[in-house]
């Protein structure tokens, strides 16, 4: 009894973890509180404790920014996570021919990856770049009548993100699906060629159900991301051309940093952290009357 | 599955069918239409991947006047290292004409330190919840791993505040902090996922020869925890060094680091926009973390992969 009551208060297992009581309490609980806090004040500059009640979510609400922004990240959000999946997945399918080269194909599709978003905003800034890049390279090869300039358009702009954002994230989905592949076992596909099944069926049927898990691990990789976009709007669009790429993660911060507005800010951040909070409430659920029936 | 089993599974299975084929030597490779199309894809897709670097590295190897000419896809005509030079020494943001060079030094003084405390951290971190588990620690760790898909921007603000409380805000320190407390949900998980694969009876053992929390860490767990270390430390060299939203808020402009001090020279919009020379600091931030991707090669790809797995 004694032992068992030692092993729970452990003295330096306590101590030892002190950063990470500090950081999960301190940062994540306080932190978010107080964030939440604010959201329900006037502060400007400073947080006060004048309390408003929902004032600053009826003025967000009300902003045009804000709503192009909420607008923009579930475009820039569907779009990209759809087509990198996509793309991620055809990537996989095919290293998964027994090709040669394929260490060399795997380092060139993944290596944007290892790069900052601001290096990949700014590359294709300039590739899109219409005095620069393409159109400019084009017109010159003599195809004068060519138009393409998708930055410096509002309505085209948000899939010039898509594309920056596919370039840099699809190798990593590529990786995760294409190990997911690879352990499927060998077995189940000669099973199904000796059934006479065509390639393309048992794809969509038997392997990629199986790889549940792996399609999972890329889609929640994909959504934190999404969520986080911040990096490469600043470096390729910063936010523009006018209002017409922001996206929340930029909006919050212009908010408590030039605008110095950190009632409404706390606003737009908390409305950032509820879908969040309903996802994994969600999954938490799930996951807790699984394993509830699993002990059952 | 993990990078490395994968390289294990791979000859093996391609071993029955060489022996199966008869003559010796190379199997002869069918040339199908569907195989031509195979690689076609392969093939652009990977053009779709290099073209942006090779314009980057081609241009900024031009000087000024070629480039106004237009020809993007063309090899240098008279390759010049000027514009590398001015980048890394004399760029401008603003007034101030030091190039990327102060970035760079500034990168190394964040990430170095941040990489190193929040490794130590999430590694007793990881050490404990496994091994040690007092009540409450997986509600801790769980609020722990919450912390990993929580937007930045709902504990950006409440950190200024509490930073520069203690007055480390927009300074060394202070950057370093914050790298430590968002490298430590994802690191902590590594960790912990690791130690839990080790078998229990190593630690009973060294209990009942007496040994205690910090002995069995030390003496025990870290010399068998190379390889988690190293996928750790390449997560996190490349995460720090590719950050750009806590440089910005958090160190201050005299710390500011590489990623920051490149966008503010590329965007700054006052005079003749140097491409070349703003393609060659922007090659020169990437050179770090790229240099770890293909020095690392397979690890990297676990530490995504180890990185993404959740719970």
């Amino acid at each position: 009894m004694q032992k068992s009551w030692r092993r729970r208060f452990h003295l330096p297992a306590v101590i030892g973890t002190i950063p990470m009581i500090l950081v999960a309490v301190g940062v994540f609980v306080i932190g978010i509180g107080f964030s939440v806090l604010w959201s329900f004040t006037s502060s400007k500059l400073f947080p006060t404790y004048d309390f408003v009640g929902l004032a600053q979510y009826r003025r967000l609400w009300s902003d045009s920014r804000w709503l192009v922004s909420v607008n923009n990240i579930w475009f820039f959000g569907l779009m990209s996570i759809t087509c990198n999946m996509v793309f991620g997945y055809l990537l996989a399918v095919f290293m998964d021919q027994r090709i040669r080269q394929e260490d060399l194909f795997r380092s060139i599709f993944l290596y944007p990856f290892a790069m900052s978003l601001i290096v990949t905003g700014l590359v294709w800034q300039w590739v899109l770049d219409p005095n620069l890049g393409l159109q400019a390279a084009l017109r010159n090869l003599g195809w004068s009548s060519f138009s393409f300039a998708p930055l410096v358009d509002a309505d085209t702009a948000l899939y010039a993100l898509v594309v920056a954002g596919i370039w840099q994230g699809s190798g990593v989905t590529m990786a995760i699906l294409l190990a997911g592949l690879r352990g499927v076992d060998e077995e189940i596909w000669k099973a199904a060629r000796v059934d006479g099944i065509p390639t393309w069926r048992t794809h969509m049927s038997i392997v990629a159900p199986m790889m549940k898990g792996a399609f999972a691990t890329a889609f929640v990789l994909q959504c934190v991301s999404v969520v986080r976009v911040y990096d490469l709007v600043i470096a390729m669009t910063g936010g523009g051309p006018g209002i017409a790429t922001s996206m929340p993660a930029v909006y919050v911060i212009q908010l408590i940093t030039v605008r110095q507005n950190v009632g409404q800010g706390m606003a737009a951040a908390t409305m950032m952290l509820l879908p969040v909070l309903v996802v994994l409430a969600f999954s938490g659920i799930l996951l807790w009357r699984r394993n509830r029936e699993a002990s059952a | 599955m993990t990078a490395g089993q994968i390289t294990a599974i791979q000859p093996a299975q391609e071993a029955p069918d060489q022996a199966g084929v008869g003559p010796l030597g190379p199997k002869p490779r069918r040339i199908s239409a569907g195989r031509i199309g195979l690689y076609a894809f392969l093939i652009v897709a990977a053009l779709f991947f290099l073209i942006p670097v090779y314009i980057m590295i081609v241009t900024s190897l031009k000087g000024m006047p070629e480039i106004r000419l237009g020809h993007l896809f063309n090899l240098p005509g008279e390759p010049t290292f000027q514009p590398w030079a001015d980048a890394w020494l004399h760029a401008c943001t603003g007034r101030d004409c030091n190039g990327l060079s102060p970035g760079f030094y500034n990168s190394v003084k964040i990430t170095v330190p941040s990489v190193v405390i929040s490794i130590i951290c999430a590694s007793i971190n990881g050490y404990a919840l496994t091994f040690w588990p007092y009540k409450g620690a997986n509600f801790l760790f769980g609020l722990l791993v919450f912390g990993a898909f929580v937007p930045y921007q709902v504990v950006i603000y409440p950190l200024i505040i509490g930073l520069s409380s203690v007055g480390l805000f927009a300074s060394l320190p202070g950057i370093i902090i914050v790298h430590t407390i968002f490298g430590m949900p994802i690191l902590t998980l590594l960790f912990r996922n690791f130690y839990a694969a080790i078998p229990v009876e190593l630690f009973k053992a060294a209990r009942v020869d007496g040994a205690g929390f910090w002995r069995i860490f030390f003496h025990i767990m870290l010399p068998m925890s190379l390889p988690i270390t190293v996928v750790a430390v390449i997560l996190q060299v490349t995460g720090i060094w590719n950050d750009f939203l806590f440089g910005i808020v958090f160190a201050g402009r005299p710390n500011w680091p590489m990623t920051v001090q490149l966008n503010n020279i590329v965007n700054t919009t006052t005079g003749v926009r140097e491409y070349n020379v703003n393609m060659a600091a922007t090659i020169l931030t990437a050179a770090v973390p790229l240099l770890i991707y293909f020095i690392s090669g397979r690890w990297f790809v676990r530490g995504i992969a180890a990185g993404a797995v959740k719970g």
